[in-house]
């Protein structure tokens, strides 16, 4: 089945090659923009949505370093994150010179025309599969990305840009992911039970979560500590 | 006189059981009045009734002329009581049981009191001791300097000897005495025994059943001439026919069980024992009895008597 | 009435058996935290496992105020035998020693008596939960230290701020001293009908245990009747661990998700005491003392 599914993909992305553009040197120019920081601090607020997570609002620290080093740090506090997920960023998405790439499109963004880049890691043992890049081409910039894993399940990514446009840094950016279910053991919370019925709409919104991180400051290219990442 | 309990038509009933059936009697000041009747007599039940205990089904109770159930505490702050066992708190000292209770019944507690009064019941060498590894003669004795301690006017012991060793009966016979002479208390004391209350009672009631039989003055009642003496012998068919042949055989009561049973005045028994060492009867035993079986079978064979008493 | 109220302390506290309650607590408190400190993150992995597939947890899980919540989830269900053990002992306990007859002819009201009892079961029952306060909270705090506690509730995950943790214990205990005092008085009303200790503490454990259990599981015949169990509302404590949300899903600091649940609780279970309590001045007064 897995194999079958591979085998459309690939005479899926074969087919599509052929009529579509390649975008490696959009990629490649975008990927250069990125390139350009070499490591960064940044401070923002994190807030986890996901409908059977109730968590405040938190202040993190994010910190970065090339090629793919990264650690999000709540401020005095425990973070709950997707599991790999959020760890990815457009760096690390777009590593190395090993990937395809083809326009599908144009699509709107936010009110901004993009370009949909499809991406296809060409090593083997990368852990994406396969992902949709929305490329601002006048900016530069990718506003929203749509992943696939093996092992982390499919996310998306959206961006909102700002302050740190040159730097393609994000001023906020909306991490989606989908949960399991999640189920209590009965008796183990030893609680006056008040489960509440569910709606198939709500059971399928209940699946979809949210990290939205909104940045208040980068502090880029200033040397950082292999020891913030321990 | 004054009167400290004036009982009038008391009645309590238990589910179907009238344990206290229309009882009235007064206990004067100074009186040692006691309280006689055989167990399941209705005396513990009247006892708690004085105390508020337990609540009158009908009657009236009076203490130092005030009604008890409008007065309670204002009453009960001049009564001191040992009701049947003399249980304290077993877990703390003899110390800390009298200080605990004399500031129960509401008076200033201070080191002198207490060891006054444990001195008064002899236990001051053990005040600090618990109570657990007290003998009953010593609780008893605790229990008595408890009742005492906040200097109470009326005094209420019921069955102070039960359990105790001669010696421990003779002690508390004792404090009886002294309350009643030397501190001038009234004290109402109860008992299954005639020979313990016949000692120290001053005034007498008796009840059976729940109902008074006599109620008097304990010289009175305890007529000597009235003597009961009991009789055991080797052969008490023949001792019985040498005795329905001497002198002595107007005496003569009806049996019960085998012994020989006589009435006479108390100065004749050394007589009668005389006449039986003469009359070669060989006595096992030779009882003036003083139990209440007895007396009460003096007081109903002579209704006169009864009657006497009972106006 | 101070002076009786004291009187009844004293007895309490000089007993060998009200200490057993506080031995039991601290050996109980003390080995779980020791259990805890050589294994805790097995155990927190262990009931974390279901989330832990999907999340990761980057901070101090398993700190003094999860360990405390931990902790009271285990206790608070077996407190109230504790709590019998003493409430059920008031007055039962002094007709079986004999002193009942004795305190009853002091010149003090049954009421005042039956008060200071209740009021000195109380006071001990409030000492009882300071101690465990002070064991599985403020022990608990200096030996994992602190930090956001994340704990699992039936339907969902709660995160509450480090900082937002302190007074949702305030009156976590505050809401447990309330069941523990509804415990005590069953206990003090249970004890008002027997000469013999034995008979009313095993009576108000086997009341607490049989409600418990009809409380907590979740059978719907069961479910019917919960609402009429007083113990229902006993674990009601652990609302105040779950916080409102704004309309983002994101933990409003200060809040209650239900707070009228925690009121509608608090008033069952005081109506429960005053209704005990009630009950047992009412028999109590008139009954004969045949002790």
């Amino acid at each position: 089945m897995k194999y079958l599914f591979l085998v459309i993909v690939a005479l899926a992305s074969f087919q599509t090659a052929s009529f579509c553009q390649d975008m490696t040197a959009l990629v490649n120019k975008v990927k250069a923009k990125l390139d350009k920081v070499n490591d960064y601090v940044a401070e923002g607020n994190m807030k986890t949505d996901v409908i059977f997570i109730k968590a405040p609002v938190g202040r993190v620290k994010v910190y970065f370093k090339r090629p793919n080093r990264f650690k999000l740090k709540r401020d005095g506090g425990i973070s709950i994150l997707p599991k790999g997920g959020v760890t990815i960023n457009m760096t690390t998405l777009i590593e190395g010179d090993h990937f395809t790439a083809f326009a599908v499109g144009d699509a709107v963004v936010n009110g901004t025309k993009v370009k949909v880049v499809k991406l296809f890691p060409t090593t083997e043992n990368s852990d994406v599969v396969l992902s949709t890049l929305y490329i601002d081409e006048a900016n530069l910039l990718i506003l929203k990305a749509a992943t696939t894993t093996k092992e982390n399940g499919s996310f998306e990514i959206e961006m909102n840009y700002g302050k740190y446009m040159a730097y393609a840094l994000p001023d906020k950016v909306v991490f989606s992911f989908n949960t399991k279910d999640y189920k209590m053991p009965k008796g183990v919370a030893l609680e006056f039970d008040d489960e509440e019925k569910l709606t198939d709409a709500e059971r399928i919104k209940r699946k979809k979560g949210r990290v939205q991180i909104n940045y208040s400051s980068y502090t880029i290219n200033k040397g950082l500590d292999e020891a913030v990442f321990k | 006189m004054q009167s400290v309990i004036k009982v009038s038509n008391l009645t309590k009933q238990f589910k179907g059981l009238t344990a206290v059936n229309d009882l009235s009697f007064t206990v004067n000041k100074g009186d040692v009045y006691g309280f006689l009747g055989q167990n399941g007599a209705g005396k513990s039940t009247t006892i708690r009734m004085l105390l508020t205990l337990i609540a009158p089904t009908s009657g009236n109770i009076e203490l130092f002329g005030m009604n008890l159930k409008k007065h309670r505490s204002e009453i009960l702050r001049q009564v001191g009581a040992v009701v049947e066992k003399p249980d304290v708190y077993k877990y703390l000292s003899a110390y800390e049981n009298v200080s605990l209770f004399a500031k129960l019944s509401g008076i200033t507690v201070t080191n002198k009191l207490v060891m006054d009064q444990l001195e008064m019941v002899g236990l001051a060498s053990r005040a600090k001791d618990i109570v657990k590894t007290f003998s009953q003669g010593m609780k008893q004795r605790l229990g008595i300097g408890i009742a005492l301690v906040h200097n109470p006017q009326l005094i209420i012991l019921d069955e102070p000897t039960n359990g105790l060793d001669p010696q421990g009966i003779a002690d508390i016979r004792n404090l009886i005495l002294r309350l009643s002479k030397d501190m001038g208390k009234t004290i109402v004391v109860s008992s299954h025994l005639l020979s313990e209350i016949e000692q120290v009672a001053s005034r007498l009631l008796i009840i059976d059943k729940g109902k008074k039989l006599v109620e008097g003055n304990a010289h009175e009642l305890f007529d000597p001439a009235q003597t009961i003496v009991e009789i055991e012998t080797t052969n008490n068919s023949l001792a019985l026919q040498q005795l329905q042949q001497s002198n002595w055989r107007n005496l003569l009561q009806p049996q019960r069980g085998q012994n020989i049973l006589l009435k006479l005045h108390r100065n004749d028994v050394p007589a009668l024992h005389r006449g039986l060492v003469e009359m070669n009867v060989e006595v096992i035993s030779f009882q003036p009895r003083h139990n209440l079986e007895d007396f009460f079978l003096q007081i109903t064979s002579n209704n006169q008597h009864v009657q006497a008493f009972t106006n | 009435m101070y002076k009786l109220l004291q009187i009844e302390l004293y007895k309490i506290f000089k007993r060998p058996r009200t200490y057993i309650s506080f031995l039991a607590i601290t050996a109980l408190v003390g080995v779980i935290q020791l259990g805890l400190v050589k294994n805790g993150d097995d155990y927190v992995n262990f009931v974390m496992g279901n989330v832990m597939q999907s999340f990761s947890f980057d901070g101090k899980l398993l700190n003094g105020y999860l360990v405390c919540y931990i902790l009271l989830q285990l206790l608070l269900v077996h407190v109230p035998l504790l709590i019998a053990l003493v409430a059920a002992d008031m007055i039962s306990g002094e007709a079986n020693m004999g002193t009942l007859r004795l305190m009853l002819t002091k010149p003090i009201s049954r009421t005042q008596f039956l008060m200071a009892k209740f009021l000195a079961s109380a006071i001990y029952t409030f000492m009882l939960l300071v101690w465990i306060a002070f064991l599985a909270l403020f022990v608990s705090m200096f030996l994992f230290g602190v930090d956001d506690m994340v704990i699992q509730k039936t339907n969902y995950l709660v995160q509450l701020p480090v900082d937002d943790v302190f007074w949702r214990y305030t009156g976590a205990f505050g809401f447990a001293l309330l069941s523990m005092l509804s415990v005590a008085a069953l206990g003090f009303f249970l004890s008002s009908f027997a000469e013999n200790s034995i008979g009313p503490i095993v009576a108000t454990m086997s009341v607490i245990i049989f409600f418990t259990i009809l409380s907590t599981m979740s059978i719907p015949l069961f479910q019917k009747i919960q609402p009429f169990l007083f113990t229902t509302y006993m674990v009601n404590w652990k609302e105040f661990f779950d916080p409102k949300v704004n309309a983002d899903n994101a933990v409003i600091v200060g809040s209650l998700h239900k707070p009228e649940r925690i009121i509608t609780s608090a008033i069952v279970l005081i109506f429960h005491i005053i209704g005990f309590v009630g009950a047992t001045m009412v028999i109590f007064k008139r009954k004969d003392i045949l002790s």
